[in-house]
């Protein structure tokens, strides 16, 4: 590394410290903070213009209808006399680097640095948000940096990430910004991995596959109640994106964030144990994680470990292959095993990896192919 | 549950001195007695001469609501101590927003009241929606002052009641004393109508998250949050200027001069007297009612039960002046 490097490295390490602190203290902040650019709006994709300046959003199945001088549902997409605008193209409020395992992606380029970012909205509403700050604010109250696609590319590139990840709040919402970012990303060799609810319409996902190298969903429960009390969302929807995901031949992961009580049942674990693999395969790596309580969610324990494990070996009853353990760091189950020899094949300790034996995408001691993105 | 005797006494007479320690608070005792709302008559207001008659209905007003004369009258509601925020609806910009000139009138009797132009807030969501609509953005206090939720931001605390969750305008929760809710009267394309509970969605830091299921009950669970509840102290809905279909935007075709101001202490008889008024716009039109549009407000109901008000047409007091 070159001097030069060093000092844009410390550069950017402040600048991204600097996201951390706009995220965490952005209502303080909310008065005297100048870093919101000049408006330079883009266009909305995926709306239609309907009679008397309204329009109808296409982007996620709650196809909203907004008067003019309203946003949507999600809060970052607004009509301005009948023309459907991103509030937030080129201006992510946080910005970090983390290990692709953080998001968690477990079967892709594992130990990568990802530039991961994100802007302000989402187009649900979990009671058990751990971002909500951002996720549940709008443009306006949250300082954001100028960074349109090219901008960041020439970031991602000057501090060497290999993936850029579209995280933290829910990137449906930014979904211009990240088609952009993921077209030139991909021109130039570079992978893009969405973190994603997956609440959103087949059209726009397709295009999304077309230009992302994975995707992880988060699964939040497999009823139809939870998704309605504590997601204000549909499940039905998010089957849909996995199925299409399946089709579309895209690299992903599921995660399931275990609530005591609210979706850990036993019967509910294994109905979607049993349909993942019936509907998608058994290849898909599932994770089950560690619920804390957070935002309006304070009166639920953490999720006992052996809640953790029990929903673990349902899924490998199930017969899933890769069935893991999150936020337990150092437990066997953030582990990779070969499914054949049962052999550990990549050791994690939380988000790093202690150890990885998978040469290629293929097990050292039997020979079995390990699906994933390797190299 | 039992209780002793003992205890619901002294909780009884906890309850009875709160009420007396703040005898402008109409929340406290809402929904129990009748509510009145006062239609004051007026011109809208385009030059000086209307800004004047606009100051005139605001007195009468004023007068008919308090039953005393108009300095009595505001200094029954606010003292010389309060620093009073406006919360004026400016959406829908220069054409639709709650007239300059009726919040120049507030101001003035404010003033005459003992109030320094400093400890009056004209404030809405955003900066430019003030200034879209024709108020002058000043944080000077040695004038009026006029911001928008943006220039200030949102309190750390999140509030949080039934199905509603949020953070409060930190004019609310830090800087105002006292609140009269400005409001204009208007269809909404979402909840049905949009008038005093509906105002104080500009308020919150979420309101794109409550535009669901016609706002019920998110629009009556929002205005349970204590800062807003015990806040609010009088209501007057700038109906000069009302909007019977189309709405949030102004939308010339549907807009009429109704020609009044709408005086009250208890927004939801308000919003139950306004959905009349637009319900009956709307017959005379020949468009379907907000029911058969699928826009039933029932928030307005809701808010009745949390007790922040009357909707019982029995129970409402309707003044002409």
């Amino acid at each position: 590394m070159t001097d030069a490097d060093a000092h844009s490295r410390r550069a950017f390490l402040q600048s991204a410290a600097g996201g951390v602190c706009l995220l965490l203290s952005a209502s303080a902040w909310a008065a005297s903070a100048p870093v919101t650019p000049a408006e330079k709006l883009v266009e909305a994709r995926y709306y239609e213009k309907l009679p008397h300046r309204k329009i109808r959003c296409l982007l996620c199945p709650r196809a909203c209808v907004i008067d003019d001088r309203e946003t949507g549902y999600c809060g970052v997409r607004e009509n301005r006399n009948g023309t459907y605008y991103t509030l937030v193209y080129g201006k992510p409020c946080t910005l970090h680097i983390d290990p692709i395992e953080k998001k968690p992606l477990f079967h892709f380029l594992p130990s990568s640095a990802t530039l991961s970012l994100g802007t302000a909205g989402c187009n649900v509403l979990c009671k058990f948000c751990q971002n909500w700050e951002i996720s549940q604010s709008r443009p306006e109250q949250l300082p954001a940096l100028d960074l349109p696609p090219d901008k960041l590319i020439a970031l991602t590139r000057q501090k060497q990430c290999p993936v850029i990840a579209f995280t933290y709040n829910e990137p449906v919402v930014f979904t211009e910004y990240m088609y952009d970012i993921a077209q030139i990303a991909k021109a130039g060799n570079r992978h893009t991995v969405m973190i994603s609810n997956g609440y959103i319409q087949e059209k726009p996902l397709r295009d999304l596959c077309r230009v992302l190298s994975a995707v992880k969903i988060d699964l939040k429960a497999f009823s139809e109640r939870f998704y309605r009390e504590m997601v204000s969302g549909e499940l039905k929807p998010v089957l849909d994106s996995l199925l299409i995901l399946s089709q579309e031949k895209i690299w992903f992961e599921i995660v399931y964030l275990v609530i005591p009580g609210q979706n850990d049942d036993s019967q509910e674990l294994k109905a979607l144990c049993r349909w993942i693999v019936r509907e998608l395969g058994a290849q898909v790596p599932v994770h089950f994680t560690r619920f804390h309580p957070q935002y309006r969610l304070t009166n639920i324990p953490a999720t006992p470990l052996r809640t953790l494990e029990h929903a673990r070996q349902i899924g490998l009853d199930a017969g899933l292959h890769f069935v893991y353990s999150g936020n337990v760091p150092g437990h066997p189950g953030e582990n990779t095993y070969c499914p054949h020899c049962q052999k550990v094949l990549i050791q994690r300790i939380g988000f790093a990896v202690a150890a990885n034996r998978l040469g290629d995408g293929v097990c050292p001691h039997c020979r079995q192919l390990i699906p994933g993105v390797w190299k | 549950m039992t209780i002793s005797r003992r205890k619901f006494i002294r909780n009884a007479a906890m309850a009875a001195s709160a009420v007396s320690l703040a005898p402008w608070s109409a929340n406290i005792t809402r929904g129990a007695a009748r509510s009145r709302v006062v239609f004051s008559h007026t011109a809208v207001p385009e030059g000086r001469e209307e800004a004047v008659r606009c100051l005139h209905a605001l007195d009468r007003g004023m007068e008919a609501l308090l039953q005393r004369p108009v300095r009595e009258a505001w200094a029954s509601l606010f003292s010389s101590s309060d620093v009073v925020g406006l919360k004026v609806s400016c959406l829908a910009g220069r054409k639709f927003s709650t007239h300059v000139a009726l919040v120049q009138a507030i101001c003035t009797r404010l003033e005459d009241i003992g109030l320094k132009k400093g400890q009056i807030i004209i404030w809405d969501r955003l900066d430019s929606d003030l200034d879209n609509a024709g108020f002058v953005l000043n944080r000077n206090p040695q004038k009026i002052l006029c911001m928008g939720n943006d220039a200030v931001g949102y309190s750390r605390e999140l509030y949080e009641y039934g199905s509603a969750c949020s953070r409060l305008s930190r004019l609310v929760t830090e800087r105002c004393t006292a609140i009269i809710n400005l409001p204009v009267l208007k269809d909404h394309g979402i909840v049905g109508i949009s008038a005093g509970l509906k105002n104080f969605f500009g308020a919150i830091d979420n309101p794109n998250k409550y535009h669901v299921a016609c706002g019920d009950p998110y629009v009556a669970d929002v205005n349970m949050f204590a800062p807003l509840r015990d806040k609010v102290r009088l209501t007057i809905c700038d109906a000069m200027l009302a909007q019977y279909e189309g709405g949030p935007p102004y939308m010339r075709q549907w807009n009429w001069p109704y020609q009044k101001l709408l005086l009250t202490q208890d927004m939801v008889a308000l919003d139950r007297l306004s959905w009349n008024i637009i319900a009956k716009k709307r017959r005379q039109s020949g468009l379907p009612s907000l029911e058969e549009t699928g826009r039933t407000p029932g928030y307005i109901h809701t808010a009745a039960l949390h007790g922040l008000g009357n909707d019982d047409m029995k129970q409402i007091e309707v003044v002409e002046t």
